[in-house]
């Protein structure tokens, strides 16, 4: 009796092996920050990837996909031991996500020592763009300061001849103040650093009013941008200091700023309006899945599954052929619900950049809107730099 | 600088003080009377402000909004009281910080699972949202004109009632000779019960108060309730009138250390020096404030002097 029920499962868990063996489905390692304060950007581009696994029948290239999602709790130290535990226990075939640069910064190296994909649903770390660029790195998004840019850029246009900067006092703060500069040559009357997760921003608000400048240009991500907006629409100045902002004024801050937002004006790579059938599919997909409005957050981290499902097409389903998936990763072989996009020798992408604005719809929710093109199929300024091919 | 950006900045700092005294003027009851940490105090002013902006968009009216909302967190409060800060009045302080800190991650985490991560929108009467002009060159927002009316009658009621009434003199009594108090008949857990539910209600009402500046999210309470401990040791363990005057200490520092420590440095250093070296000057101002204060006076301004 014993014997034969041993032997029965182990016939049983040969055949589950070998079945699951012949199948070879893809395991994808998900990196997103679920908790703290910046959980919202998260959620959002987990939903956005999740959205499109499911839309493709929980397959990508046509094979059967296993999505683990682990919570990087924004700390680079434990988003690598995570990463490590994805990699050699899970066996992931690819690394994707990731919100933070700090963390990208973090994991990529062992991803990379390890020889596996790493495709960004948000960060663009500029070392990862220039000398430092990986044959194993693909981004989803943009690079870092291409945001910042569209400011600075839309600020010349615009013909504004002084203005204040006030960003948070960590790296990516004076980043967007260094990014800003690059297409702005009017005069910065003022650098206003601010310690990060402020709650009151009434000492700063009142110099900006006293300096009197032509525009403010801030970034001030997550809730730190919500206090801003509320507080700088309560002084009365959307209407006579034009707000500049970037990773500020998005879906997953809207929610809670709505009618303060108003009249306020950010950069971006995607707005719920940009006209192309697959964005349309994608805006009414994710509001009927999670009862939101999809931010960029979520678009990248569907564009991200879209563009794992093209290579693994081309490829033919296979996930050993690292060579090959590489190469099929690096030509994009996806519709991006953006339109235009294309990979360049870095990894980044080359994609158009819009002023957006919000506005409120019918239904009472907020969303942004683009104003205007200000880049159009533009290129990383790190990608020379990069020795790739 | 201008006599406006001046007189612009010690409102925007009496502002943040009065804030910071409905925190901390709770913190300092439950600390001074029943010798109790509870760190959980940041999460009552979390749950003030999510109670008042839940109640605020069901009942579509403000002031019916932070009624409701304000009788919400002082339940609460009885509620946590009765079901776990009860338990540990009578434990030493390591104990009280490690429930107190477990009622942090219970609440925020329960926060997050019905309200989601997502900073949520705290709707405001349209009066008090924009701004007036105080004098020429002047405006200010409304909302923070109220914020400041709001914290200095709070502070006179708060004044009246521990100074003025037999309830304030228990409180006064329980905080420096609780022993003797309660030989004398009094029902010290009842007194411990109201002071904690005021308290709950006051940290409450500075949620809300603060909720239409600030992003409502479960975190919210965090750096408040650190802040507000420098309150508390500043003005002294368990004084009303310490906490006040803590508070709007630590408020004018803070704020215009960060207004003007840039501007101040610029005269004795170069450009890009002070614009470095001001925001980290300026982001530790309040505990260099602390320090000294502890120095001269090892119980705070207004503390008890213990033998």
């Amino acid at each position: 009796m014993f014997s034969v029920r041993t032997g029965l499962l182990a016939a049983l868990s040969l055949a589950l092996c070998s079945a699951l063996a012949l199948a070879e489905p893809v395991k994808v390692g998900f990196v997103a920050t679920l908790s703290g304060p910046s959980a919202p950007l998260g959620v959002h581009m987990r939903n956005g990837f999740q959205l499109a696994v499911k839309e493709l029948g929980g397959q990508l290239g046509g094979q059967p996909t296993e999505v683990i999602v682990v919570d990087d709790e924004l700390k680079p130290d434990v988003a690598v031991s995570k990463v490590k535990g994805l990699l050699d226990r899970d066996k992931v075939d690819v690394i994707a996500g990731v919100v933070f640069s700090n963390v990208m910064m973090a994991i990529s190296k062992p991803v990379f020592e390890n020889e596996t994909v790493l495709i960004s649903g948000n960060a663009g770390p500029s070392p990862l763009a220039g000398k430092g660029c990986s044959p194993y790195f693909f981004a989803a998004s943009y690079q870092n300061d291409q945001v910042h840019e569209i400011m600075g850029k839309y600020a010349q246009d615009q013909g504004f001849k002084r203005v204040v900067l006030m960003t948070p006092n960590y790296q990516a703060g004076k980043d967007a103040m260094a990014g800003f500069k690059r297409h702005f040559k009017g005069e910065v009357a003022e650098e206003i650093l601010t310690p990060l997760g402020q709650l009151d921003f009434s000492a700063e608000i009142a110099k900006i009013q006293a300096a009197n400048p032509d525009a403010l240009f801030t970034f001030m991500p997550g809730g730190m941008g919500v206090n801003l907006v509320k507080q700088y629409a309560q002084a009365g100045l959307t209407t006579k200091i034009p707000f500049l902002s970037s990773f500020t004024i998005d879906e997953t801050t809207l929610p809670a700023t709505q009618e303060a937002s108003i009249g306020m004006l950010s950069g971006a790579n995607w707005a719920p309006n940009i006209d192309t059938p697959e964005n349309k599919a994608f805006v009414a997909a994710f509001e009927k899945e999670y009862g939101i409005v999809p931010s960029l957050y979520a678009a990248q981290g569907y564009d991200a599954a879209k563009m794992i499902d093209g290579a693994l097409k081309a490829t033919g389903g296979k996930v050993s052929d690292k060579a090959a998936f590489r190469k099929a990763l690096a030509s994009a072989p996806f519709k991006s619900v953006r339109g235009d996009f294309s990979i360049g020798k870095n990894g980044f992408p080359l994609q158009d950049f819009y002023v957006v604005k919000p506005v409120k719809r019918a239904d009472g929710k907020y969303e942004t809107v683009t104003v205007s093109k200000v880049f159009d199929n533009m290129t990383d300024a790190y990608a020379a730099e990069c020795p790739l091919k | 600088m201008s006599t406006v950006l001046l007189v612009s900045q010690l409102l925007n700092g009496l502002q943040l003080g009065l804030v910071l005294f409905l925190v901390a003027a709770g913190l300092t009851l439950v600390f001074g009377v029943m010798d109790f940490i509870n760190l959980a105090h940041g999460v009552q002013y979390m749950l003030g402000a999510y109670l008042v902006a839940m109640c605020v968009g069901f009942t579509g009216h403000f002031g019916l909004g932070l009624l409701l909302g304000l009788i919400g967190a002082l339940v609460l409060g009885i509620v946590l009281e009765w079901l776990v800060f009860r338990h540990l009045t009578r434990r030493d302080h390591l104990e009280q910080v490690l429930g107190t800190f477990g009622v942090i991650l219970v609440v925020t985490e329960g926060v997050r699972m019905i309200f989601g991560t997502a900073p949520l929108a705290m709707p405001m009467p349209v009066a008090l949202s924009g701004s007036v002009t105080l004098f020429p060159g002047l405006n200010y927002p409304v909302w923070r004109l109220v914020i400041i009316a709001v914290g200095l009658a709070v502070a006179g009621l708060l004044w009246f009632l521990v100074h003025r009434t037999r309830l304030g003199m228990l409180v006064r009594a329980g905080s420096t000779h609780p022993g003797i108090v309660s030989a004398l008949g009094v029902n010290i857990d009842r007194l411990f019960l109201f002071v904690f539910a005021f308290g709950a209600m006051l940290a409450g009402l500075a949620g809300a108060m603060a909720g239409p500046l600030v992003s409502v999210e479960p975190t919210m309470g965090d750096n408040v309730l650190i802040i507000a401990f420098v309150v508390v040791v500043i003005g002294g363990i368990g004084s009303i009138k310490g906490a006040f005057v803590g508070a709007l200490a630590v408020g004018l520092v803070d704020t215009l250390g960060r207004a003007f420590a840039v501007d101040l440095l610029r005269l004795v250093m170069d450009r890009s020096a002070a614009a470095t070296a001001g925001p980290a000057l300026s982001s530790m101002l309040i505990y260099v404030l602390m320090a000294l204060v502890l120095g001269l006076r090892p119980s705070g301004l207004f503390g008890p002097k213990k033998a």
